[in-house]
C-alpha cells in the first residue's frame, strides 16, 4: 500500500552548517515526484532524511498520518534504489531480490513465487542465478529496482539511479522505470540533476537550490512558467533581456510588446527561450547579426548579436539549403504567449503572479 | 526497546575494547614507564637508569650500532626492492610468477633462520668458506658482526619493499607514463620525475615497516652479530640479568626504544602526509618484452638477488636431511634429525599450531569489530581506540614481551609462564596490521550497500552479519593467513615469555641453533618452512591474484 508523504518545516544541519533550513513538501499518494537541482542543493540529503539514513534536526516527516522521524530505516517500509545500485556482491540475483522478503514476517513458501513475479516484471528472470559481477550496469539497475519493489514498500526512493548508465541505456531505463511505477502505482520520490530526465519521468517536480524549494509543479508548468530566473535557466535554456515595463507593455531595443496577465511598472528582465524567437522578413522587427551556428541534426543553434551587443541563442529546425553564414543580418520577432517577465532581481515571475 | 539493545552491542564492544586495551597494553606500558623512572627501593623519582645507559659506552654504543644497521638496511632494502618491483612491473621476466612466490617465501621465514643458514654457508666452518679456503686458498670475508647483520637483514627485508611497491605500480595508470613520454620525458628521467614521485608514499610506508622490523630484530644480531651488540640484545640481556629483581634498567632501555620508534613513526607520517594522494588505474602498466643487453642485465639482477635471498632457506632444508654425528653434519643422508625433532619437540610443534591459532581467532574478531567501529561508528571514543590500537605497531616485540612479563608476574593477574600470555603477546603484536587491512577493506565497501540492507528491513546487527562481514571476507581471510604466517615465526616477544611447556618451533629452532644442534634445528626450521609454504599456497587461493599487503 502506498502512502502520501508530508514534510513540515524540515531542518537538516551538520553542526552549525545548515543544509536545509525550513522545507515543506506534500507528495501525493501514488505520485511520481522528482527532486531536481544542481549538485549540493540538498536533494539527496532530503531523500536520505525520508529514508532514515540522515538524521532529522527539526520538523516533522509523515507517511500518511504516521510520524516517521524516529523510526528506524528498517521499519519504514521503503524501497530504495541507489546511484551505485548497492547490489550485494556476494549474493545471486535471486538472493538479492529475496533478501528483503526474508527480513519480513513473510510466509516462507511465498518468497519464491513473489521474487519470481518481480523478476519477470522487471525482465531479469533469465538472469536470476547469476552473480552481480556478471551483470551489466543496466541489468544491475534492474536488480536494484526489483529488490526495492518486491517488498511491497509504501514508498519507492530513487537516488540518481540512471546517472551511471550510458546515454542510450539511460533513455531505455527511464521509460522502464516510468512504466513499472505506473503499473505498481507506488508513491515514488526520485532525485536527479538532469532536467530532461526529470521532465520525462515525473508527475510533479520540485526544483531545489541551496536547500530551498524554488518551485513545485508539473513539468509543463515549470518549463513554461518558471517561478524565477534560476528555474528558467535550470530547466531548459533561455535568453534574458533587460527591458522597461509599463503596465502590460514591455519595451526593449526600441521595440514594444504587449503581454497578457502583466501589470507592473519599472525595470524587468524578459526571458525568451531560444525556440520562441522567430526569424522574419519584416524589417521593422528586431535586427540581429548571426555570429555563430551549431548544427545538431534536427535543430541548428544560432548565436546572434542584438543591437545592444548582447548575444542571444536561437534554435531553429535545420533546413536542407540554408545560407545562414556568419555576419548575415536577419530580423527577429517573438512568440509573445510564451515569454516570461521577471522582476529586475530575477526572484519573481510577474506573469504567473497575475495569472493566478 | 529492541533498538536500544542493538545500540548496546556497539557501545558495549567499544567499552570492552577500552577495558582490554587498558589491561593488556596501557597498564603494562605505564608500569614499564614507572619502573624506569622510579627507584624500587626508595620509591623516589630517579634518572639513575637512564644515566647508567647513557653513561657507559658499552650501553649507548648499541643504540648507535642499531641505528647504523637499521638506516643502512632500510636504504639497501628500498633500493633493491624498488628496482626489482620496477623490473617486474615494466619488463617481461622469465618465470616471473615462480620468482614472485620465492620472494614472498624468503621474506616469510624468521630472520634468524637466514642468519643461521648464512653461518652454515659463509661462517668460519661454512661450506663455501671451506671450499674456497681448502681448494683455492682464498680467505672469504668475515660474515660475523656488522656485515653479516647487514647482509641477512637486507636480503630478508627487501621483499617487503618489493611487495609494497609492486602494489603501488599496479595502481599507476599506464597513460600517466604515456603522457609523460608524450610531453618529452622518458627513460631514466621519467623514472625520477614521474615514477618515483608516484610511488613515493608507498615506498615511505614500506621503509617504515622495514625500519621497525630491522630496529627491533633480535634473533639475527644475536646469532651472527657476535661482538656487534644491537639495542634489542641489550634489552634482552638487561632483562635476563635482572630477572626476579627490579626491572628498572631493562624498562628504561625499553622506554628509549619506544621513543626512538615513535619519533621515526611521526617523522614518516609527517613526510608521507605531504606526499599522499590517491590513484586509480584503468589501464594497468603491462610488462613489455625487452631485448639485448638490457634484457640480460634485468634478468641477471633479478635472478641473482632472488637466488641469494632464497639460498639460506634451501640450504637449511638440505641440511635437515643430512646425517648427523652428535652435533656435526657428516656425509650421507638420513631422517635422523626429523626423528629427533619429532620425539623431543612434539610439544613445540603443537604449540606452534595452537598458540597462533587461538591468537588468530581473537585477532580476527577484534579486528573486524574495531574496523567496523572505527569506520562506521565514528566518534571521539572510537577514534581513541583507533589510535591506541596502532601503539603496538611502534613498540618492538621484545618490549611487548618485557612489558607483559613485568605486568603479569605479580598479583592481581599472574600470567607468566602460561600459554595465555603468549597468546596475548601475539594478539597485541598482530592486531594493528589486521585492523589496518580490515579498515582498508571496509572503506572500499560503499555504505549504500549496508543502507540497502537496512531499507530492506534488516536490523543493524543482521546487516553487519549478513552483508558487511561476507563482503569483507575475502580481505579478512587473506589478512588472516598473513597474520598466521607472521605469528608462527614470531621470536622477539616469545623469547621472553616462553617456558618449557609453551616453547614454539621458532623459539626451539633458535635454542637448538644456540646449543649447536644444527641437525634438529634444520629439521624444525624445515617443518616451519613447510607450514609457511602451505599457508602461502592457501593464501594465494583466497587472494586470487590480488596484491599481498602486510
Amino acid at each position: 500500500m502506498s502512502v502520501a508523504i508530508n514534510i513540515n518545516h524540515a531542518l537538516k544541519a551538520y553542526g552549525k552548517n545548515v543544509i536545509i533550513s525550513d522545507l515543506n513538501l506534500n507528495i501525493k499518494d501514488g505520485e511520481f515526484f522528482t527532486l531536481l537541482g544542481p549538485s549540493g542543493c540538498g536533494k539527496t540529503t532530503l531523500l536520505r532524511m525520508i529514508a532514515g539514513f540522515n538524521t532529522i534536526e527539526g520538523g516533522d516527516f509523515y507517511f500518511n498520518d504516521k510520524k516517521i522521524n524516529d523510526l528506524d530505516p528498517s521499519k519504514r517500509n521503503i524501497g530504495m534504489v541507489f546511484q551505485n545500485y548497492a547490489i550485494f556482491p556476494h549474493l545471486s540475483v535471486r538472493e538479492n531480490v529475496e533478501f528483503g522478503l526474508k527480513n519480513r514476517a513473510f510466509d516462507k513458501k511465498n518468497i519464491g513465487p513473489m521474487a519470481d513475479k518481480f523478476l519477470k516484471l522487471i525482465q531479469i528472470y533469465d538472469l536470476k542465478d547469476r552473480m552481480p559481477e556478471q551483470l551489466s550496469g543496466g541489468q544491475q539497475q534492474r536488480v536494484a529496482l526489483a529488490r526495492a519493489l518486491v517488498i511491497m514498500p509504501d514508498v519507492l526512493l530513487m537516488d540518481e539511479p540512471l546517472s551511471n548508465l550510458d546515454a542510450k541505456l539511460r533513455l531505455e531505463m527511464r521509460q522502464a522505470i516510468r512504466n513499472i511505477q505506473r503499473e505498481v502505482g507506488i508513491t515514488t520520490v526520485y532525485v536527479t540533476h538532469d532536467q530532461e530526465e526529470a521532465m520525462a519521468i515525473s508527475d510533479r517536480i520540485a526544483v531545489m537550490k541551496s536547500g530551498e524549494i524554488q518551485q513545485i509543479g508539473r513539468p509543463q508548468d515549470i518549463y513554461h512558467r518558471p517561478a524565477n530566473e534560476f528555474v528558467a535557466n535550470f530547466i531548459g535554456r533561455t535568453n534574458m533581456v533587460l527591458a522597461d515595463c509599463n503596465k502590460n507593455e514591455v519595451s526593449f531595443l526600441g521595440h514594444k510588446i504587449k503581454i497578457k496577465n502583466l501589470d507592473y511598472n519599472g525595470k524587468v528582465r524578459v526571458s525568451i527561450r531560444p525556440e520562441e524567437f522567430i526569424i522574419t522578413d519584416d524589417k521593422n522587427a528586431i535586427k540581429a547579426v548571426i555570429k555563430d551556428t551549431i548544427f545538431l541534426g534536427l535543430n541548428t543553434h544560432f548565436f546572434m548579436e542584438l543591437p545592444n551587443k548582447q548575444i542571444v541563442e536561437i534554435i531553429k529546425e535545420s533546413m536542407i539549403n540554408s545560407n545562414n553564414e556568419s555576419d548575415k543580418e536577419i530580423y527577429l520577432t517573438i512568440n509573445i504567449d510564451k515569454v516570461n517577465v521577471f522582476t529586475e532581481d530575477g526572484t519573481k515571475n510577474l506573469v504567473i503572479a497575475n495569472e493566478k | 526497546m529492541k533498538n536500544k539493545l542493538k545500540v548496546n552491542l556497539w557501545s558495549s564492544s567499544t567499552l570492552g575494547f577500552i577495558i582490554l586495551y587498558s589491561i593488556f597494553l596501557i597498564v603494562p606500558l605505564i608500569l614499564l614507564l614507572s619502573d624506569s623512572f622510579i627507584d624500587s627501593n626508595t620509591g623516589q623519582l630517579t634518572l639513575a637508569n637512564f644515566q647508567r645507559f647513557f653513561g657507559k659506552k658499552y650501553y649507548y654504543s648499541t643504540l648507535y650500532n642499531s641505528f647504523k644497521v637499521t638506516v643502512l638496511v632500510t636504504f639497501i632494502a628500498v633500493a633493491l626492492g624498488t628496482v626489482l618491483a620496477y623490473f617486474f612491473a615494466r619488463f617481461k621476466i622469465r618465470g616471473a610468477k615462480t620468482l614472485r612466490i620465492l620472494i614472498i617465501l624468503s621474506s616469510m621465514s624468521a630472520p634468524f633462520v637466514g642468519a643461521y643458514s648464512w653461518i652454515l654457508l659463509l661462517g668460519r666452518n661454512g661450506i663455501i668458506t671451506r671450499f674456497f679456503g681448502n681448494l683455492l686458498g682464498i680467505t672469504m670475508p668475515d660474515i660475523y658482526g656488522f656485515r653479516g647483520i647487514l647482509l641477512v637483514l637486507s636480503l630478508q627485508l627487501y621483499p617487503l619493499i618489493f611487495l609494497y611497491v609492486s602494489g603501488a605500480f599496479s595502481n599507476v595508470d599506464n597513460s600517466l607514463l604515456e603522457a609523460s613520454e608524450n610531453l618529452g620525458c622518458s627513460g631514466v628521467k621519467r623514472f625520477y620525475k614521474v615514477i618515483i614521485p608516484l610511488i613515493l608514499p608507498t615506498v615511505l610506508a614500506g621503509a617504515l615497516l622495514v625500519f621497525m622490523r630491522c630496529f627491533s630484530d633480535f634473533g639475527t644480531p644475536m646469532l651472527i652479530g657476535e661482538g656487534y651488540r644491537t639495542f634489542p640484545i641489550t634489552i634482552y640481556d638487561a632483562y635476563m640479568s635482572e630477572l626476579g629483581g627490579n626491572n628498572g634498567f631493562a624498562a628504561s632501555i625499553a622506554i628509549i626504544a619506544i621513543i626512538v620508534t615513535l619519533v621515526i613513526f611521526l617523522v614518516q607520517k609527517r613526510i608521507s602526509e605531504k606526499h599522499s594522494f590517491t590513484m586509480n588505474s584503468i589501464n594497468k602498466i603491462r610488462p613489455k618484452k625487452i631485448y639485448g643487453i638490457q634484457n640480460v642485465l634485468v634478468h641477471l639482477y633479478s635472478y641473482i638477488l632472488i637466488t641469494l635471498s632464497i639460498a639460506p632457506q634451501v640450504y637449511v632444508i638440505y641440511t635437515s636431511f643430512k646425517k648427523v654425528n652428535g652435533t656435526v653434519f657428516t656425509s650421507g643422508y638420513s631422517l635422523e634429525s626429523y626423528v629427533m625433532a619429532f620425539s623431543r619437540m612434539g610439544s613445540a610443534i603443537r604449540n606452534t599450531i595452537v598458540i597462533p591459532l587461538v591468537s588468530l581467532f581473537f585477532v580476527l574478531v577484534f579486528a573486524i569489530f574495531i574496523a567496523y567501529l572505527v569506520v562506521r561508528r565514528r566518534s571521539k571514543i572510537t577514534a581513541i581506540i583507533d589510535s591506541v590500537s596502532m601503539v603496538p605497531y611502534i613498540v618492538p616485540g621484545i618490549v611487548v614481551g618485557i612489558a607483559l612479563a613485568n605486568a603479569f608476574s605479580n598479583p592481581p593477574i599472574v600470567l607468566t609462564g602460561s600459554m595465555t600470555i603468549m597468546v596475548i603477546a601475539l594478539i597485541i603484536r598482530r592486531l594493528p596490521y589486521t585492523i589496518r587491512s580490515s579498515v582498508a577493506t571496509l572503506r572500499l565497501i560503499p555504505i549504500t550497500v549496508e543502507e540497502a540492507a537496512r531499507s530492506l528491513g534488516a536490523s543493524n546487527f543482521k546487516t553487519f552479519w549478513k552483508i558487511t562481514i561476507p563482503m569483507m571476507s575475502a580481505g579478512i581471510i587473506a589478512g588472516a593467513i598473513l597474520s598466521w604466517i607472521t605469528m608462527i615465526s614470531e621470536l622477539s616477544s616469545a623469547i621472553l615469555l616462553y617456558t618449557g611447556k609453551t616453547r614454539t618451533l621458532t623459539v626451539e629452532v633458535y635454542t637448538q641453533v644456540l646449543r649447536g644442534n644444527y641437525g634438529v634445528a634444520a629439521a624444525l626450521a624445515t617443518i616451519l618452512a613447510v607450514l609457511t609454504t602451505l599457508s602461502l599456497v592457501i593464501f594465494n587461493k583466497f587472494n586470487k591474484g590480488r596484491d599481498l599487503s602486510l
